[in-house]
Parts: structure tokens; sequence; C-alpha cells
């Protein structure tokens, strides 16, 4: 095979191995409510993460002004309760503005 | 996936947000398939990977490291690794996937941070299963398609930094999780903030994919009525 595919197939079945856990252990193994509790917030707390260092940072570092401005606004939008639809195209519209404006 | 058919009432504003979301992922994953053929990879690497990989940032960091020479092993490494998170996400959504064995092994593929984040924005279970089965099979056709199209398109496609698509996840991920967040006990607040502050503090020293498993750290911040 060659190296390239064999990347692609190491990496397809690591990812899927990952993803069966839930369900293979599901049923299986009886996980006390406390367990429970915890997976949903760990799910939560790694989403949290994702978003803040996704907002944040480029590789291994700062991804410049624009992205987290945007980001910044929709979630003051989000936070006022506005619609899904008007957060995201904000935070877009925010970021694609400021770097038309020449802020990185 | 009959539980999802016999479901009466998929709420429209559902489905209108699943397609926001699936608008900007086929413009992210057209911008994949560009990038990945315009580097020097034959088309069949970017269609394969998404395919069968099926992991946005895991397949643009893959893809960065074998353009950058960095050898098939490092590349497959550092895919692994971003998807590690996974394995807690295939936790929290187990009981979204159904009883059935085909079930299980298709909603298993279709983990990824925004049906994960999509079920859990949803009230009752019922409409988790929903949200994560819409979500899914929906992210994953209109994923797949825009790689194929921008791997054959190639380099015709911009950068989509300037339609400000990498604030948009975030902003995804900020609407979805917000709710939760705001109506949840406060311990778990407490437990995504510093979860942030950890990721954040350590990601200019570790590789990708870390700083965001040691968030889980804030998990062991003090919960409220529980002893620790």
């Amino acid at each position: 095979m060659n190296p390239t595919a064999a990347a692609i197939v190491a990496l397809a079945a690591g990812t899927y191995a990952f993803r069966l856990v839930g369900p293979v252990l599901h049923g299986r193994v009886e996980l006390p409510g406390r367990v429970q509790e915890l997976l949903s917030s760990g799910a939560l707390v790694l989403l949290v993460a994702l978003l803040a260092t996704g907002a944040l940072m480029e590789a291994q570092g700062f991804a410049g002004w624009a992205r987290p401005a945007g980001v910044l606004v929709g979630g003051v939008l989000a936070w006022r309760r506005a619609p899904f639809v008007i957060v995201v195209l904000a935070a877009a519209a925010t970021t694609a503005s400021l770097r038309a404006a020449g802020v990185a | 996936m009959r539980s999802l058919l016999r479901t009466p009432t998929v709420p429209p504003e559902l489905l209108r947000d699943v397609a926001l979301v699936c608008l900007a992922s086929g413009v992210v994953g057209l911008s994949f398939g560009a990038i990945a053929v315009a580097g020097g990879l034959p088309v069949w690497v970017p269609v394969v990977m998404s395919l069968v990989v099926y992991a946005g940032s895991a397949q643009f960091s893959t893809v960065g490291v074998l353009l950058a020479g960095g050898g098939p092993v490092a590349a497959a490494a550092t895919g692994l690794l971003l998807n590690t998170r996974t394995a807690a996400f295939s936790l929290a959504v187990a009981d979204v996937l159904g009883r059935g064995r085909f079930s299980r092994l298709v909603g298993a593929h279709l983990v990824t941070d925004e049906t994960v984040a999509f079920a859990l924005a949803q009230p009752d279970p019922e409409r988790r299963r929903a949200a994560y089965w819409i979500s899914g099979l929906g992210l994953y056709v209109v994923w797949n398609v825009c790689v194929l199209v921008g791997a054959l398109a190639g380099s015709a496609i911009g950068d989509t930094g300037t339609y400000g698509l990498d604030a948009a996840f975030p902003a995804v991920l900020v609407a979805l999780v917000l709710p939760a967040l705001r109506e949840g006990p406060s311990g778990v607040r407490r437990a995504a903030v510093t979860g942030a502050v950890v990721a954040l503090a350590v990601a200019p020293f570790v590789p990708a994919g870390v700083p965001v498993l040691l968030a889980l750290a804030g998990l062991l911040t003090p919960m409220p009525g529980r002893t620790s």
C-alpha cells in the first residue's frame, strides 16, 4: 500500500474505534448516574474548550483580532437569545468585514 | 433511524439551523478539497479521507502534515490525536444512536463536534435523536460532495477566511452550548470555564488536539452538592 493510503487507513480505523467507544459500551456496562452526569458535563467542557481555542488560536499562535471579534459578536447575540442563524451569520460577517477593512 | 421517520414533528427551526451549518461546512469542504489538490495531492486523497475519516479539523491537520513533507506516520498521529475527543463525544451521545446494531455502527461514524452540539442542545430524548440524525446525515452528504467538488475545482476556490467562516464555527458552538451552560448547574459552568482557560494556557506549548483534552481537567473543579 502506498504510504499516504496507509496513513488514511490508520487514521480512519483509529478514528472509528474512538467513535465506537460510546455505542459499544452503551447497554453493556451499567454506568452509575454520577458517571452519566460526568459524561455530559465532559462533552460540554470539550465543546467550550473547542470554541475558545477555535476563536482565539490558529495552530499554536494567536488567530488575530478579526476572528475573536466576530465570535464575540456572535456570543453577545446568543446571550441575548438571538436566533441561531443571526448569531452565526453576524459572527462571520463581522470577521469578514474586519478583514476587508484590513484588520487581520 | 426508524424512530426518526416516526418522529411526527421535526421543528422547522432545527432544519433551518442544520441547513446553515451544512452550508458553512460545505464551503469549508470545498476549500479542503481545493487545498489538498492545489498542494499536490491526487484527487482521491481528500475524497477518500473525507468519506472514511470524516473529521474536518483532523483532515486539515493530516493533509497539512502530508503537504509539509512530515511523512505518513506523523500525519496519521496528528489526526488521531485531534480525534481522541470523539471517544468522549460518542459516550455522551450513545443513547441517541438507538439500539439496533446498524444504527449504532452508522451513527458512530457521524460523531462530530457539530452533531454532538446539536444533539445536546435539544430538550428531550426524541428531539435529541432527531437533531443528531438530521445534522449527522446532512453534514456527511454535504461535506463529502463539497470536498469532491473542491478537489476537482482545485485552486479556483479562494481563501475561506475572506468570508469569516473561521469565526462561524466557534459561533455555532457558542449558540449551541450557551443554553445548556446558562440553565445547567453552576458546577458545569465552572468546569467549562476552567477547562477553556486550561486549554488556552497550554495551547502554545503542546501539539494540536492536546489542549482540548487537558480541558477535561476542568471537571475536577468541585461540583456543589457532591462529595468530591
